[in-house]
């Protein structure tokens, strides 16, 4: 492999993972517990939809196949995805959404902090931008996490299966492969390190909010994302999302 | 004693409509009949509501719009519109009723929305003629009251028509775009608007002598202009942007007069629009068990916040 198919890839798994993460929180608009839910929410999607094409169109330079943005995020299937396993699921009740949100955030936050950092201009630039934006979804989904563990026996309960839930696919955010090895060259941080800040952050908000971290030594983790091993979620996703433009070839909207 | 608060209030009414005479704008805190009030709590909580049931219909293509920068800005304008739900509800709560209150009388069925809304959107033209014709409509119905006598509400409208304008901007772009692409994408925008012409004109409400509060709403300045001179403005400013880019419309009486300077049209099937505002239009179950599921499905969230705000701000 390549440093520019290194590139290619890492560009896939942060722009694919914002994209369908935001197009998650999406299907929550005008759905939402709370009218200001519904802007957050809604707020937080465009965050990430315009994190994803930033991405993709980065992705798509590197590749130097004349794939723009859509043409990447359209036409490729679930394997060819490498988007986060989290940022699939569906979203369930609210307090799932917060808990997967949650931990997605305080893990982009990290990352983002360390590629500010990074060699690459693109990703760099990438970085400072949406460090911000992130460190505001952060302080949102912790927010929530106070409140649904410190609310009611109900929100407590619900939160905590919720977060027990998603911390399964928790383990597929640091699976370092040979494209995270290639970028060791200051391109891209060591994963090993962004768990050790990543696992300081989430403990801290989780026993703050009176929540267990979740069991993990007897948990069977999930992972497979590097190489577009995903949930079945994934294809339910794409065949709504790339609905148009696969049926209808060729065509401008 | 009965017959000085009746003089007295005599009085006070009198002063206030010489206020509106006066073209006077009222403040919160201002003194105003209670039918005043009422009337208006009725028509901003209307709005308000619309404003958040108008988000099901176009929120129904977000996770399917054909690109992503389409589906960026569908996203951002269905946002726009719970801000202006949410904007109009805090306007509406300086006449001493609360969002709550508001909320739960529309889940109960007791409070009306727009009748537009009723209708389904199939196709991913229908978000370009929603933006183009029920923006563009709404845009006319707003500019007017925007000048309109409760400072609240005038405010409200100021500021939510800047992005309504938006709207429809990317409403017809949406169409044009379709428009100038392969037969079946004209198709579709055609059959959009097809679909959408009778049911926008339909929104400005019925023909004045049909229009029960609007006599009284005129006086009051809270009204400035007949539903049918609204209805005549929207077809008039939006005929030819249609034909434009190569639309037709759904009538065959629609034609330009040279003496009025204006369209002649049609007949608006108003058993119809009486049938959808009473509920038994498209999609008016749906609608309302969207927003009754989703006022359940919340009730554990709020009660959380609640239980943690006594915990910890008391
Ligand atoms: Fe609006
Ligand atoms: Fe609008």
């Amino acid at each position: 492999m390549t440093k520019n198919q290194a590139l290619y890839e890492y560009a896939l798994r942060l722009g694919d993972t914002s994209l369908v993460l935001g197009h998650r929180l999406s299907e929550w608009c005008g759905h939402a517990p709370l009218l200001e839910e519904d802007i957050a929410l809604s707020n937080m999607a465009l965050d990430l939809i315009g994190q994803s094409r930033l991405m993709l169109a980065y992705a798509g330079t590197l590749e130097g196949k004349g794939n723009d943005e859509d043409a990447l995020a359209y036409h490729r299937d679930a394997r060819q995805y490498r988007n986060l396993l989290l940022a699939e699921q569906p979203n369930g009740d609210f307090g799932y959404t917060i808990a997967r949100h949650f931990l997605l955030s305080a893990y982009l936050v990290t990352l983002y902090q360390k590629l500010t950092k990074s060699s690459d201009e693109t990703l760099n630039g990438f970085a400072q931008k949406s460090l911000k934006e992130m460190i505001y979804h952060l302080r949102h989904a912790s927010d929530w996490m106070l409140r649904l563990g410190d609310g009611t026996p109900e929100s407590k309960q619900r939160v905590q299966e919720s977060l027990d839930a998603c911390w399964l696919f928790t383990d597929d955010f640091f699976d370092a492969d040979a494209v995270d090895a290639i970028l060791q060259d200051g391109t891209a941080p060591d994963l090993a390190d962004i768990k050790t800040t990543w696992l300081v952050t989430v403990t801290s908000v989780i026993t703050l909010a009176g929540l267990q971290i979740p069991a993990t030594t007897n948990g069977f983790m999930r992972s497979g994302s590097r190489k577009g091993n995903h949930t079945e979620y994934l294809g339910h996703l794409l065949a709504d999302m790339q609905f148009i433009p696969r049926a209808y070839p060729g065509t401008k909207w | 004693m009965e017959a000085t608060v009746t003089a007295d209030m005599l009085e006070r009414e009198k002063a206030f409509n010489d206020r509106i005479a006066r073209g006077e704008v009222i403040e919160p805190k201002d003194w105003m009949p209670e039918r005043y009030r009422k009337q208006l709590i009725r028509m901003m909580s209307q709005h308000a509501h619309s404003e958040i049931v108008g988000m099901l219909p176009e929120g129904n293509w977000i996770t399917r719009a054909p690109s992503l920068s389409r589906k960026a800005s569908l996203l951002a304008k269905v946002q726009d519109e719970a801000g202006h739900g949410l904007y109009i509800y805090s306007a509406t709560e300086t006449l001493g009723v609360d969002r709550l209150e508001l909320t739960q009388q529309f889940l109960d069925g007791n409070a009306k929305y727009s009748s537009i809304f009723n209708y389904p959107t199939l196709s991913w033209a229908d978000i370009g003629a929603i933006g183009w014709l029920v923006d563009g409509a709404a845009i006319v119905n707003q500019t007017a009251l925007a000048k309109c006598s409760y400072g609240p509400y005038s405010r409200a409208m100021l500021r939510i028509c800047k992005e309504e304008n938006f709207h429809h901007k990317q409403g017809y772009q949406i169409l044009s775009i379709m428009m100038q692409g392969t037969a079946e994408q004209k198709e579709m925008a055609q059959d959009a608007v097809n679909r959408f012409w009778w049911p926008s004109l339909m929104m400005f409400g019925p023909s004045d002598a049909n229009s029960p509060n609007s006599e009284e709403l005129m006086r009051w300045k809270v009204k400035l202009h007949s539903n049918d001179d609204l209805r005549q403005r929207f077809i008039d400013r939006t005929v030819p942007q249609g034909e434009a880019i190569g639309l037709t419309f759904p009538d065959d009486k629609l034609k330009y007069s040279e003496t009025t300077r204006s369209y002649e049209w049609g007949q608006i099937n108003w058993d119809e629009f009486k049938a959808v505002v009473s509920g038994n239009g498209p999609c008016n179950k749906q609608r309302m068990q969207a927003r009754k599921t989703a006022e359940e499905n919340g009730q554990w969230v709020r009660a959380a916040a609640e239980a943690y705000a006594a915990k910890h701000y008391n």
